[in-house]
């Protein structure tokens, strides 16, 4: 591989990286900016997205690689299973943790958020065992550059990751688009800046968390679900590192601001791949909260992030 | 009303004793031993210390799991015990070493709620031989955190203790902060011995390993924890020597498992073997795995690792045997007893079966051989006394055991360290050869997995 080869190929990782991580963050920062909660579960239905959608596989009897019609009708059905499920079990997760606790000091919820990501974190333990899990090629796996474009390259571009860029960049498409132009979407954003205003305007603040809740989970599901299918290993803690680099990329790009957290995602994405390649993996970490540290401190509100204005 | 409450306590101690006495097997050597470990069992539940049986009695404690998930294995290290020493009395008539009775006391040091090693157990049991007139030798601990608790316990006591299977190696030499002398309270070392290898030397016959198949241009990847990091600095020492290049090294984090990033960087650095620290839950597996969908392993890059990743959950998780056959190699830090093939070796595997029915675990390879050793040390020593047993042990020299001749270095550990080559084929992990430091060039061949 030329020194070129490993760039490309480093940033083809993080663009991959950036694309899982960026959904999870928005399912961060959508609670963020409804209840001012940082949902600390919210990794833990990375995981059952994962979980779930491996399940369903097994449920639907499939043993090896899909292909043709069924690839298409069965893998979107078990993806919109999924995202239905892993959305349901957070509204539920709102319901029993977060919800009696929606006029308590801010700090409560915090606790019982800690609290919910351990139980399912023990939950999927006893699922699943505490070892590390394959998830089989469902997906067909070919690499693109060589062939389908015939190219003579070491670099690797395989459909697994088409798959992941392919339904994570539609996806935040649609957020954004049901967001700004749905009455919903209005209803959400009027209960961001001021909850209790938007309720004296007839919003049913309830209903709108309920909605934000189903999205961030739906979202985290179909993150857990590609991310199975395109790096096939996972286990029951998988979530929490994942939850915790999607959570820096909430902040980063602006804790609250939709368009941040995608764009948060996808900078530690290169930030990670680039310092793998470049400096050494013992220093990623260092260097992606390092950097984080110097957003906050010379710009707090986030690289997109509205500052002030936009608190209620 | 305390009196009251241990009444029934001793009541069934008693009567568990008497059962066990009349239901032992009749058995020439064994039984007599487990009848006498049902009466040793009694007299400590009713006395602190139990009354001499005699000066021609020479009392071995052992003390390992008896009971949970390590029942198959700690039974059959039981039973390796009990032939080394049936084997022994058979060579010279029924003569016992220095004509003392041996009496073997098997105690168990799981506890009953989680079954597996509890530390106040270990140091009950420990405290019940130092305090027994009649223990010679402390024979410990499987679990190396066990020996931890154990080690210093016997080395106040100035007697001597072995193992039949701790590898970690700070518990005999410098390794973590202050190890090993933190072990040692009365200092007076070595007073722990063991007759297999430690985790470094995997690293060591790692690297000679390597050189013997033709590796040039090792990448080494850790997990960053004591165990994985320490076994890939002992590969690097090694690795030196055998005039191995070293391409690259990274310390992965152990919760981490998307590693294409850092693999698209040990492809790029063009290595022909990948050397891995690691355990089955700290991040190997995903390694294997993605080493095999970023194509190294088309490349022709293999991956080697350590006894931490010799599980048979790994092919599984690793994606299928496709995935993993004939890529993956690992070392082992012993033979097991399939594995042995001098003539006292096949013996042992042979009459253990006979004996038993069943084919002994692995770790009774070194059951047997610390038997062999402590019955040898006890025979030099002529004595019944701790401090002269634990000289005579100290001075082991040219043992034959059933892995080999060794004596013991100035730490404990066996000089001789034959450990085992492994590889991943049709989907399980095969034993390929024994392997060990030195084995460049003239062992090499006896370990090639592709000859």
């Amino acid at each position: 591989m030329t020194p070129t080869d490993v760039l490309i190929q480093q940033l083809i990782n993080g663009l991959t990286i950036g694309a899982y991580l960026a959904l999870i963050a928005l399912g961060y920062t959508m609670v963020y900016g409804i209840i001012e909660l940082i949902n600390f579960a919210h990794g833990d239905l990375f995981t059952f997205g994962f979980l779930i959608s491996l399940t369903l596989f097994r449920f639907f009897g499939v043993e090896g690689t899909l292909y043709g019609f069924e690839l298409v009708w069965l893998f979107s059905l078990i993806l919109v299973l999924t995202m239905l499920l892993t959305g349901i079990l957070n509204v539920v997760i709102d319901r029993i943790a977060y919800k009696p606790l929606r006029r308590a000091p801010r700090l409560a919820p915090l606790i019982t958020a800690v609290g919910m990501s351990f139980a399912l974190e023990n939950i999927y333990a006893n699922w699943y065992g505490p070892s590390q899990i394959n998830y089989p090629d469902f997906f067909p796996r070919i690499n693109i550059v060589t062939e389908w474009l015939g190219l003579d390259s070491p670099l690797l571009f395989t459909t697994q990751d088409l798959l992941l860029i392919g339904v994570t960049i539609p996806l935040m498409v649609l957020l954004r688009l049901f967001v700004q132009r749905t009455k919903l979407g209005k209803a959400m954003r009027a209960s961001a800046q001021n909850a209790s205003a938007a309720a004296i305007m007839g919003i049913d603040v309830e209903r709108v968390i309920m909605v934000t809740f189903f999205i961030g989970g739906a979202l985290a599901g179909a993150a857990g679900m590609i991310f199975g299918n395109f790096l096939h290993t996972g286990r029951y803690l998988m979530g929490f590192d994942a939850g915790l680099f999607a959570f820096t990329a909430a902040v980063f790009g602006g804790i609250g601001n939709i368009v941040g957290a995608m764009l948060g995602g996808f900078i530690i994405g290169f930030i990670k791949a680039l310092s793998d390649q470049y400096l050494a993996a013992q220093w990623t970490r260092a260097v992606i909260f390092a950097i984080l540290i110097l957003v906050l401190v010379f710009r707090p509100q986030g690289l997109l992030g509205l500052g002030e204005t936009e608190k209620a | 009303m305390k009196q009251g409450r241990f009444y029934p306590l001793l009541v069934l101690l008693t009567a568990m004793a008497v059962v066990f006495a009349a239901c032992a097997p009749a058995q020439q050597a064994p039984a007599q031993e487990e009848a006498g470990q049902a009466q040793e069992g009694a007299a400590a539940g009713q006395e602190a210390a139990a009354p001499s049986a005699g000066e021609n009695v020479i009392r071995i404690y052992t003390s390992w799991p008896l009971q949970g998930p390590m029942l198959p294995e700690g039974e059959s290290m039981k039973r390796a015990v009990d032939l080394a020493l049936k084997h022994y009395l058979d060579a010279r008539d029924g003569q016992g070493p220095a004509g003392f009775t041996i009496e073997v006391v098997n105690l168990d040091d799981a506890s009953p709620t989680t079954g597996s090693w509890d530390g106040t157990i270990e140091a009950e049991n420990a405290q019940k031989c130092v305090n027994d007139p009649d223990c010679m030798v402390y024979f410990a601990t499987y679990n190396s955190g066990a020996a931890k608790v154990s080690i210093p316990i016997t080395n106040r006591a100035g007697m001597a203790q072995i193992t039949p299977a701790n590898t970690y190696p700070g518990l005999t030499k410098p390794w973590a902060e202050g190890e090993p002398d933190i072990y040692y309270p009365a200092g007076n070392r070595p007073t722990y011995f063991r007759t297999n290898a430690a985790d470094d030397v995997q690293g060591w016959a790692g690297a000679a390993w390597a050189r013997c198949l033709g590796y040039q241009r090792v990448y080494l990847l850790d997990d960053r924890q004591l165990y994985g990091k320490g076994v890939v600095d002992a590969f690097i020492q090694q690795a030196e020597k055998e005039g191995l290049e070293l391409v690259g090294r990274d310390g992965v984090e152990s919760t981490d498992i998307d590693f294409r990033s850092l693999l698209t960087k040990v492809k790029a650095a063009n290595p022909d073997l990948v050397y891995g620290g690691f355990v089955i839950d700290s991040g190997g597996p995903q390694v294997i795995q993605q080493m095999a969908a970023l194509g190294l392993f088309d490349q022709g890059i293999k991956f080697m690792g350590p006894d931490g990743l010799v599980n048979p959950a790994l092919v599984e998780q690793v994606g299928g045997p496709e995935v993993a056959n004939d890529n993956v190699l690992l070392t082992f830090p012993g033979l097991a007893p399939s594995q042995l093939t001098s003539p006292e070796g096949q013996k042992f595997f042979n009459d253990f079966i006979a004996e038993y029915g069943v084919e002994p675990s692995p770790w009774s390879t070194y059951a047997y051989q610390a038997m062999q050793v402590i019955l040898d040390s006890i025979e030099r020593a002529g004595t019944k006394d701790r401090g002269a047993i634990l000289e005579a042990m100290r001075n082991t020299q040219d043992f034959q055991g059933i892995t080999g001749v060794f004596s013991f270095d100035e730490n404990g550990d066996p000089t001789l360290t034959a450990l085992g080559g492994n590889i991943v084929r049709d989907g399980e992990i095969q034993y390929v050869g024994p392997i060990s430091p030195d084995m460049y060039p003239d062992q090499c061949e006896a370990a090639n997995p592709w000859q």
